[in-house]
């Protein structure tokens, strides 16, 4: 049933440092690696080779600019998103087939492949761009938070998480119980102030994002007035000066541009 | 959005097949058309065809077709499934009404009555058409009191043309009426859609790139996760240029409601011959327009989703 469960016993996501992530999108393939052949495999890949490859991601890294008008400064954000499992799943309660659901024991949001029957509804009423077709298998496909990896129990223990978290090499995404206040996600969270994506789309993800931490020290200065300020430059192209160094340059210049 | 074409086909034929059905019912139950027999008949296939060849075009953006009868399980939590019930529910009165009249060769007592259910249980689903969409919050352009308000008119609209021309050609007694009821609609319709209009140009989503990232700051992408488009920015990052949804509306206002309601008004004033060709006019006027109109629903509807791709607002 497309009924959202009242409360499930835990709420299971992840928690992604949005300071440390360095945009190396290893989540991403180790994502694509385990999944093509777990739960919602395969996820298939149209003309890979070809002129405009595209193919079922469950994990999509963003790269953003952020400009803080106050301070001056710009950073650049790396963004890793994929679903975010959510109490109020809109995506769940939209599917007319019960297809989509939501589980009571851990919170985890699934597809049944068995039952879906591509109406793409899901994919509409999901914010955050979570679910994605599969034209070739005609069904939706998404994050199972490696349904098959996180309770197999040939797996050594520690091995025991989404392939995202396994794999990050700097350690950005952390998994567990958010519904534990105790638990080590939680107290991430509490620690820095970890946020939920779009809040006013009400879906109450589970999974949160730990803001870039404020930059230490005052801004860099913009280098003001006189040129006894700034750092010597090595050539200038603009002088006229005749000697050596700028004709070289004025030379080595033409030579590149033409 | 994308305009996907099986689903404009379906909300639009649907929508017109169900407004048909209720007028035939209003129109019963008021005493204003004789139950003729040739023009029953012409009015249910026209009516019931149109229904049921939307509902199967509906069925063809599907993934899994055959799978198809599983969407009637869901209800509780889906609109999705609610209006294929309400659709399914709908023929069982339609087609006794239908029957009574084709058949029996009776529009009134319990002939109509069937009839008013048919035409409450029509309505019912024209609006669960409508919620499918009015309840995505993700999309701004549909998350509001106007898509439903438009779905239920532009079903009584389009209905009220396909009524007016079935009786044209049939020359029934009252034609004057079915083209009054034309014409209120189209006069309503145009009301509607403006309004709409001036709705989504006005406002946009709670939702913007500052909060789909919850960074701090003016919000741009410098990279996308993907160097070719994938199934969300083909699906949901639709774009429609300016300049041609300025055209397209236009094309709307001409073709869907300014001509046929002047042809209507005309016809309402002609004699039979002269007022079926207007009629005729007027509807297939009105059938490019709704179309046009019905693409640019989905066209210049932007979803939340792209403010992961660049978008600032939605
Ligand atoms: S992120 Fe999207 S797909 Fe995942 S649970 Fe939330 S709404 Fe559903
Ligand atoms: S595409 Fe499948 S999972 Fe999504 S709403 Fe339709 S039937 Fe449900």
């Amino acid at each position: 049933m497309t009924d959202l469960p009242d409360r499930t016993e835990r709420k299971l996501g992840l928690v992604i440092d949005l300071d440390i992530c360095v945009g190396c999108h290893a989540c991403a393939v180790n994502c694509k690696e385990w999944n093509a052949g777990g739960h919602s495999g395969p996820l298939t890949d149209t003309a890979p080779y070809g002129d405009s490859p595209s193919g079922v991601w469950f994990n999509r890294i963003h790269t953003f600019e952020v400009n803080d008008p106050e301070t001056g400064t710009g950073r650049t954000v790396h963004f890793p998103k994929s679903c975010l499992h959510c109490e109020d799943a809109p995506c769940v309660t939209v599917c007319p087939t019960g297809a989509s659901y939501k589980r009571e024991e851990d919170g985890i949001v699934l597809v049944n492949a068995d039952t879906c029957i591509g109406c793409k509804l899901c994919s509409w009423a999901c914010p955050y761009g979570a679910r994605e077709y599969d034209e070739t298998e005609g069904v939706m496909k998404k994050c199972t938070l490696c349904v098959d990896k996180i309770y197999n129990d040939s797996l050594p223990e520690e091995s025991r998480v989404p392939a995202c978290v396994s794999t990050c090499p700097v350690g950005a995404r952390s998994f567990g119980d958010l519904g534990d206040p105790d638990s080590d996600v939680s107290r991430l969270v509490e620690a820095r102030g970890g946020v939920a994506l779009m809040p006013e789309q009400d879906t109450k993800p589970v999974n949160r994002y730990l803001p870039p931490r404020a930059r230490k020290g005052p801004p860099p200065q913009e280098a003001s007035g006189t040129s006894e300020d700034r750092a010597p430059r090595m050539l200038n192209h603009d002088s006229g000066e005749r000697d050596g160094a700028g004709l070289i340059a004025r030379w080595i210049d033409r030579a590149l541009s033409n | 959005m994308h305009p996907a074409k099986s689903v404009i086909l379906f909300t639009t034929a649907s929508g017109a097949g169900y407004g048909l059905l209720i007028w035939l019912a209003l129109f019963s139950a008021t005493g204003t058309i004789a139950p003729d027999r040739g023009f029953g008949f012409a009015a249910f296939v026209l009516s019931l065809g149109l229904v049921t060849g939307g509902l199967l075009s509906s069925t063809l953006h599907l993934g899994h077709p055959e799978r198809a009868w599983r969407a009637m399980s869901q209800w509780r939590t889906s609109w999705l499934s609610r209006e294929g019930v309400a659709a399914l529910l709908t023929y069982a009165p339609a087609l006794l009404f239908a029957a009574a009249w084709v058949l029996f060769g009776t529009n009134s007592g319990i002939a109509a009555f069937l009839g008013l259910i048919a035409a409450a249980m029509a309505l019912v689903t024209i609006y669960c058409t409508a919620m499918i969409y009015a309840s995505l919050r993700t999309v701004h352009a549909w998350h509001n009191i106007w898509t439903r308000i438009g779905y239920m008119t532009y079903g009584l609209m389009t209905g009220a043309a396909l009524m007016a021309l079935t009786g044209s050609l049939w020359g029934v007694a009252r034609l004057d009426s079915l083209l009054g009821a034309a014409i209120v609609t189209t006069a309503l319709g145009y009301m509607v859609k403006w309004r709409y209009w001036r709705f989504i140009d006005g406002t946009s989503s709670a939702s913007t790139a500052e909060t789909a990232t919850r960074l701090k700051g003016d919000v741009r992408l410098l990279e996308a996760p993907h160097t070719e488009a994938n199934y969300l920015m083909t699906e949901m990052g639709f774009q429609i240029a300016r300049d041609h949804s300025a055209k397209l509306r236009r094309a709307t206002l001409v073709f869907c409601f300014a001509v046929p309601f002047v042809a209507f008004l005309l016809a309402y004033a002609a004699g039979p011959v002269l007022a079926a060709i207007l009629t005729l006019l007027g509807t297939l006027s009105m059938a490019a327009g709704i179309l046009v109109e019905r693409w640019l629903f989905f066209a210049e509807a932007k979803h939340v989703v792209m403010l992961y791709y660049g978008e600032k607002t939605a």
